[in-house]
């Protein structure tokens, strides 16, 4: 996506090789991912699957700048996160990964455009100018009525469109969606998916966790973990040929 | 602008909870408040007991006989008859000697004193039969209330005049002037009133007496009227056997020319009078020694009070602590949100220690409102006290019962800056707690 701070849009979003993670666990080495290399391009829509222990989530830790990896190196966009310290860490999740949780994850206490600014509030970079944007985002998703609603005044389909107006705040490499419609009912899940599809189609990288083969069958690419390996890489659709992604007013 | 919204935000964390945020502020609001109460009520006591001895006058010395136990006095009157009346003291000597010889002392006052029942026809009051000169009034810091007080020539002249204080007045003539009436004074002599003094508050004690003097009872005569009718030796009969003693002067009151010169005035007088007496009868007494006595006394007495409210502080805090570690981890999930979307460790402690010290602001402020109410309240709860439990207010001593609370001004920043750094100090390890949580778990935490 063109910046002023990032004059050449980066190939991939996302792009890991040979990524390792070791934990240790009462005296026991846990190796969590045993090698990883994921090429993510700009405007794909990965699905990430695979049973439970398969390193889905530490993958998704790793791509979130949650976790550092034990080896191997992760690009994301521009940048190198692999040995960035907390505070690096912290300051490439505001400003250039987008989350989307299971449970949504607003904050109780705040107002729906509220929520959708946090991650600008720490990117100090509150104006009007991007409460405004917080604004078109919120109608973007549906939801230009609620601005000043609390979270629980909302139905859970309309909380995930509040988190997924929130992970676009910031102008993302890529949306990181864990398991988005794990907790809700199929006409919402659709909803939820209809609006990722949209996204997806304006140009927007969605890298989506699940283990619903449904959610996943609508992505453009299947990735398979098996106990910490990739398994499978299958291609579903190619990426559309979208040179000029459209710019929801810059980032202040 | 970071600062502000995260007040704001602190403040709408803090509002989810109204009570429990109440009950948290009421510690350092208790503590704030007893800090500048305490305080204040130490200083109404100690400005009173100072007032008190300032009103015995800071470039006075009195020099007091006292009375000394019957063992010395016994070996000082060996060989005598079969009834011997003790004589001890200070003498008109002395007097004579102190005010001409030391340079530094400009005025000297001899006072005699003795206990006697005055009386009107039936009525009667037990009071302080008082001989002094025309000088007395002013070195007391008394005023007249009405007539006039003795005069040289009443002295010289052995003028039977009297000067009434306050409640002897009273208590003699409740319905009539006393200006030019008489007063039985003892057995054998009547005295005309020509004048009533106003009344004054008791006076610090003096020369070893451990009551603070009391004007209230006295009657004035002149000194020299006072020798001349009833003597230096006054003898009392106890249940079938005599008392009596030989008193000269019960008091010398010294002016000096000026404070700087009151220590060493008093050091002269010490060993003039210590080369004069066999033995020590009189006690020396230096107002501005008290003073300086009271004021160390009263720093004491603010180190201790404020050390009481530093504790009832230090309590309030580690409320202040214990619920905001029990925030902290209520609130995981918010603080592994706010992690996930780009909040760095400071942020999350900015915006903990934002929180207590709102909280410890505002009990401060609070504690600060109520604290300035010290002086209406207390004049309340004595109030209540008298009209409910009038025997115990009467058993208080004098200098509580008219306390006064003064508040300090300096315990308002003071008080204000103690709750800020408690909020900062029992605020700092909730969040640091808070903000070394690791996201991923945070996260996941339910």
């Amino acid at each position: 996506m063109p910046e002023p701070n990032h004059p050449e849009p980066a190939e991939y979003a996302a792009l890991l090789s040979g990524v390792t993670r070791e934990y240790v666990l009462k005296g026991e080495t846990v190796r969590a991912l045993r090698g990883i290399d994921l090429k993510v391009p700009r405007g794909d829509f990965v699905a990430i699957m695979g049973a439970s222990g398969s390193g889905k989530s530490t993958l998704l830790n790793l791509l979130g700048c949650l976790d550092r990896p034990t080896a191997g190196t992760i690009l994301l966009g521009n940048d190198d996160v692999t040995r960035l310290d907390d505070a690096a860490l912290s300051e490439i999740r505001g400003s250039r990964i987008g989350f989307v949780f299971q449970s949504y994850n607003l904050i109780q206490q705040l107002t729906v455009i509220e929520n959708i600014e946090v991650p600008l509030f720490y990117q100090k970079n509150v104006t009007s100018k991007s409460r405004k944007r917080c604004i078109e985002l919120a109608k973007m998703v549906g939801l230009g009525d609620r601005l000043s609603h609390r979270p629980t005044q909302l139905s859970g389909g309309q909380q995930q469109r509040v988190a997924i107006a929130r992970s676009l705040v910031n102008d993302p490499y890529f949306i990181l969606a864990d398991e988005p419609t794990g907790n809700l009912d199929s006409v919402t899940t659709l909803e939820i998916l209809d609006l990722l599809d949209r996204l997806n189609s304006e140009g927007r990288t969605i890298i989506l966790v699940t283990h619903e083969d449904e959610v996943g069958a609508r992505s453009r690419r299947i990735v398979r973990l098996r106990d910490g390996q990739v398994e499978s890489d299958k291609r579903l659709a190619e990426i559309p040929d979208l040179p000029d992604p459209p710019k929801p007013a810059s980032r202040a | 602008m970071l600062w502000l919204r995260t007040l704001i935000l602190g403040i709408k964390s803090l509002l989810l909870h109204p009570l429990r945020s109440l009950l948290t502020v009421l510690g350092i609001f208790i503590g704030v408040a007893s800090v500048i109460w305490l305080l204040a009520i130490g200083e109404g006591i100690s400005r009173k007991a100072q007032e008190q001895i300032e009103s015995l006058g800071a470039d006075n010395i009195i020099v007091r006989t006292i009375k000394p136990p019957n063992e010395v006095l016994s070996q000082g009157n060996q060989g005598g008859r079969g009834m011997q009346v003790p004589e001890y003291g200070l003498t008109r000597e002395d007097f004579a000697r102190l005010s001409e010889t030391i340079p530094t002392v400009v005025q000297a006052i001899p006072v005699r004193e003795v206990r006697e029942t005055f009386q009107n026809a039936s009525r009667k009051v037990d009071g302080r039969l008082v001989g002094c000169t025309s000088d007395y009034i002013e070195i007391t810091k008394q005023q007249l209330f009405e007539g006039r007080f003795l005069d040289e020539m009443d002295d010289s002249k052995l003028r039977d005049f009297c000067v009434l204080a306050s409640k002897t007045a009273e208590i003699l003539f409740p319905y009539e002037d006393p200006i030019g009436r008489l007063v039985r004074i003892g057995e054998n002599y009547n005295f005309t009133v020509i004048g009533v003094m106003q009344s004054r508050a008791p006076s610090a004690a003096a020369g070893g007496s451990l009551d603070s003097q009391d004007f209230s009872y006295d009657i004035y005569i002149p000194i020299n009227t006072f020798r001349a009718r009833i003597g230096d030796t006054v003898v009392r009969r106890l249940s079938g056997s005599f008392e009596g003693q030989t008193v000269q002067l019960n008091q010398i009151t010294l002016k000096v020319d000026s404070v700087e010169n009151v220590t060493e005035t008093a050091e002269i007088i010490k060993l003039d009078l210590a080369a004069h007496h066999k033995y020590e009868d009189y006690g020396i007494t230096v107002p501005l020694e008290l003073l300086e006595q009271a004021k160390t006394t009263r720093l004491m007495f603010n180190i201790f009070m404020g050390l009481m409210a530093g504790i009832s502080l230090v309590v309030g805090g580690i409320g202040i602590m214990n619920i905001m570690l029990a925030t902290v981890t209520e609130r995981t999930r918010e603080i592994g949100i706010r992690r996930a979307l780009g909040a760095r460790q400071g942020d999350i402690i900015r915006q903990f220690l934002i929180e207590t010290i709102v909280l410890s602001i505002v009990g401060g402020g609070l504690g600060i409102l109520v604290g300035l109410t010290c002086g209406p309240a207390t004049t309340f709860a004595m109030l209540l006290l008298k009209t409910f439990k009038p025997d115990v207010v009467a058993s208080l001593p004098a200098i509580i019962q008219e306390m006064k609370p003064i508040i300090v001004y300096w315990s308002i920043p003071l008080a204000f800056c103690i709750s800020l750094v408690i909020g900062v100090v029992f605020g700092l390890y909730p969040a640091v707690r808070a903000a070394s949580m690791d996201p991923i778990e945070a996260l996941r935490h339910e």
